[in-house]
């Protein structure tokens, strides 16, 4: 009886959510508040959880509460610790919600909010959650194994080199668009580069205090860190109205490149607990406070969208990015809705700290829940701004100019009708000099919680040039971040990756080995930043699908692995939860990457771009936006490039594909399991600790 | 009372160390004293600089 009073329960929220959806999917016409898309989003989130991860663990997984974790079995007090869930939720919640959530619905929004809605919540549910949930669940039955020891063990050698590879191009693209978004934000914006600037010698200062006189204490330096940045954004307004601070603080977007990948360069050869570690520390406190003011925000103040449902660009002529709904829509938002890289989180720290089976779902699927309420809350703060605004934040100066003036025209003619001096003044109020073909997101979501947090404090215009440069600023921290041990990471996968081919170069304690991979991964970032800020078109344009795809192929090659783990113990019949997405993920991937390299349009294909550009340059013809043949020589290089890059992702999913399938069929074939999963070692046979083999 | 407010804000402190990486040092010696009571204990600065080389050492990757 009391379980069908639960039911009873569930039922209404799932009404409730449905009803919460229709109110926002039927609304033609009348304005619609955030607050529907929020109740939607919970409630089917809720539902998913009590019903779909449930029915994933009990049946797929068969989770057992009496099974040892990696965590108990080896531990050790240091890597595997047995930990409290809802601390661990909030450390694999901490390390998988980044930039992509926050950026891609912002992307998005072009095409209206109803698209990006429906995308994170149907793709968290159905396969964004499901493939961090099973991937978690794979490398815990394997001692907390990593994506890429787990592809090699269960798939063979080959597979495991080949998604490696994949996993260092998907790498090199992340590092690229993200620093990219830093510098669409900061470009010839002295406040926002000030602050930023000024986190250095900040998070410098933190780290050797934590070196030397409190080690081990994060606390209260943390707080004394985070009040520095808040009077660095104070400050920045002065320094960017002084006559001789101001100019050496306004830079343009090849400047802020150089000295990215300079900054790269050194701050990854830094050691750790100087500049990393304690950036990190500021970031990912900024980063959780920030999402938490921002949903409390919206809750509070229930905003009306201001952004229609639909808007015409669902056909694929947007200005923001190009492609048409299918297949470009689901590669846009791509964490939020389903994540590859997450692949490599739920395989790394987190299954070494579970310290039970059954609290997997809720840090597997019920973090990457969270992370797609974080994607709900950017969408709404992106479609809370007046639409005029938003798309003469977005689009590139090719389409729409570089005055208030052609950008109001140009945009008022698109049908958001705006005026020049609606720009003008939004950009006094944020404390800008410009806020035209901002692209890359990180201004757009600024202009929208600075919209929400001066709202809150009460401060009116007023506080508004504050919040945005704390929101440029909290984006670009924790962006840096990313930049700096992504280039760690990379590194080491590098080494990796080329020491299969010349073992010299995996020695990790060489220091020219170390260089040499280092400059390596750096240049590969470097090369398509550089690329991308010179790009007429923003470079968002053409590189944001790139990471889509290769981010969304990942994930792909994550839920391989984890179907070919269900053949292998037997639960072919429920492999369809890992199927579904799988086959989604290859038909928007597959379809999307031929199309960037095949699309008849030249701003969508790659070769199509080229050989326009080739055939100009036999008619001895200067394009726009190139100024000499030699400019349009690189062009048509630099499209080469990418066509490469696009296959070579091709060529990676389409290979996994085939030894997926092949292990699969093998897996058949036998007639009882051949999944290596750790044995199972009942509780009492473990004498805390003194199993863990070389502690 | 007074107990239970000591729990909760331990845990919400563990939590915040742990957000960025940082376990619980009080459980590690707890773990060394009784599981290996013969050997070293590292000291909290130890700890620290270890934990700090660990996280973001090798093939620990971040995301987007």
């Amino acid at each position: 009886m009391t379980s069908l009073v639960q039911h009873v329960f569930w039922l209404l929220l799932a009404l409730l959510g449905a009803f919460a959806l229709g109110s926002v999917a039927l609304a033609q016409g009348e304005t619609v508040n955030a607050l529907w898309i929020v109740i939607a989003a919970v409630s089917i989130y809720l539902v998913a959880y009590r019903y779909y991860a449930l029915f994933i663990a009990a049946r797929a997984m068969q989770l057992n509460p009496l099974r040892p974790t990696p965590a108990v079995r080896r531990n050790d007090g240091l890597d595997y610790v047995p930990t409290n869930r809802y601390v661990l939720f909030g450390h694999h919640f901490a390390a998988i919600a980044g930039a992509g959530p926050l950026v891609g619905p912002v992307l998005a929004a072009q095409m209206g909010y109803l698209p990006g809605m429906l995308w994170i919540i149907v793709g968290v549910v159905l396969a964004g959650a499901v493939q961090d949930f099973m991937v978690l669940f794979v490398s815990t039955r394997r001692d907390g194994r990593s994506l890429g020891e787990l592809v090699r063990e269960e798939m063979g050698y080959w597979p495991g080199v080949i998604a490696l590879f994949g996993a260092f191009l998907i790498m090199v693209i992340i590092l690229a668009v993200l620093a990219l978004i830093v510098v669409k934000a900061l470009a010839e914006s002295p406040w926002g580069t000030f602050t930023v600037v000024a986190t250095i010698p900040i998070a410098i200062a933190m780290g050797l205090w934590m070196r030397f006189v409190q080690p081990g204490r994060i606390g209260l330096v943390s707080v004394a860190g985070f009040v520095l940045l808040l009077l660095a954004i104070v400050f920045g307004e002065d320094v960017a109205a002084s006559p001789r601070w101001g100019p050496l603080f306004t830079l343009d977007g090849v400047q802020l490149t150089w000295l990215l990948v300079g900054y790269g360069f050194v701050a990854s050869v830094l050691p750790v607990w100087l500049l990393l570690a304690p950036r990190d520390y500021l970031s990912t406190f900024l980063k959780i406070g920030a999402i938490v003011a921002l949903a409390l925000g919206i809750l509070i103040l229930a905003p009306d969208l201001r952004m229609p449902a639909l808007t015409r660009f669902t056909d694929g002529s947007g200005p923001v990015w190009a492609g048409a709904l299918f297949p470009f829509l689901f590669i846009t938002i791509a964490c939020g809705a389903v994540s590859g890289f997450h692949a490599l989180i739920s395989s790394g720290t987190t299954p070494k700290l579970l310290d039970n089976e059954k609290n997997m779902p809720l840090i597997g699927y019920g973090g990457m829940l969270m992370e797609s309420f974080v994607a709900i809350m950017a969408l709404v703060a992106a479609c809370i701004i007046d639409p005029g605004v938003y798309f003469a934040m977005n689009s590139p100066a090719a389409l729409i100019g570089t005055t208030a003036e052609s950008a109001a025209a140009a945009v008022s003619q698109w049908g958001f009708v705006v005026t020049p001096e609606l720009l003008t003044q939004t950009a006094k109020e944020v404390g800008e000099a410009t806020i035209i073909s901002r692209a890359g997101g990180a201004p757009t979501l600024a202009v929208g919680m600075a919209h929400i947090f001066s709202a809150l404090s009460g401060g009116g215009t007023a506080m508004m040039a504050f919040w945005y440069h704390f929101a440029i600023l909290f984006e670009a921290l924790f962006i840096l971040t990313a930049v700096d041990a992504g280039t760690r990471a990379g590194r080491f996968m590098l080494q990796d990756l080329l020491g299969t081919f010349v073992p010299a170069l995996k020695h990790t304690g060489s220091w020219t080995a170390n260089v040499l991979a280092t400059a390596l991964c750096v240049g590969a970032w470097g090369y398509f930043l550089y690329q991308g800020v010179v790009d007429p078109l923003g470079g968002i344009n053409t590189f944001w699908p790139l990471f889509g795809i290769s981010n969304q192929m990942l994930a792909a090659v994550a839920l391989m692995l984890a179907t070919v783990v269900l053949f292998k113990l037997k639960r072919e019949r429920y492999a369809w939860v890992t199927l579904l997405p799988t086959a989604w993920l290859l038909v928007c991937t597959l379809t999307a990457g031929w199309q960037k390299l095949f699309h008849a349009d030249p701003r969508v294909g790659f070769l199509t771009h080229a050989a326009k550009f080739q055939a100009a340059i036999e008619r001895n013809e200067v394009l726009a936006p190139a100024k000499s043949i030699a400019e349009m020589r690189r062009i048509v290089f630099n499209d080469y490039v990418d066509a490469v890059l696009t296959a070579l992702f091709i060529a990676v999913v389409v290979s996994m594909l085939v030894f997926s399938v092949r292990a699969c069929l093998r897996a058949l074939r036998h007639d009882r399991p051949t999944a290596r999963e750790t044995p199972f070692e009942p509780a009492d046979r473990i004498s805390t600790g003194s199993v863990g083999r070389g502690v | 009372m007074a107990n239970e407010l000591s729990t909760l804000l331990r845990t919400l402190r563990q939590a915040a160390y742990l957000l960025v990486g940082l376990p619980d040092y009080d459980a590690y010696v707890a773990h060394m004293r009784r599981a290996h009571p013969q050997r070293p204990v590292m000291s909290r600065a130890e700890f620290f600089r270890n934990r700090q080389a660990a996280r973001y050492g090798e093939g620990n990757g971040r995301c987007c």
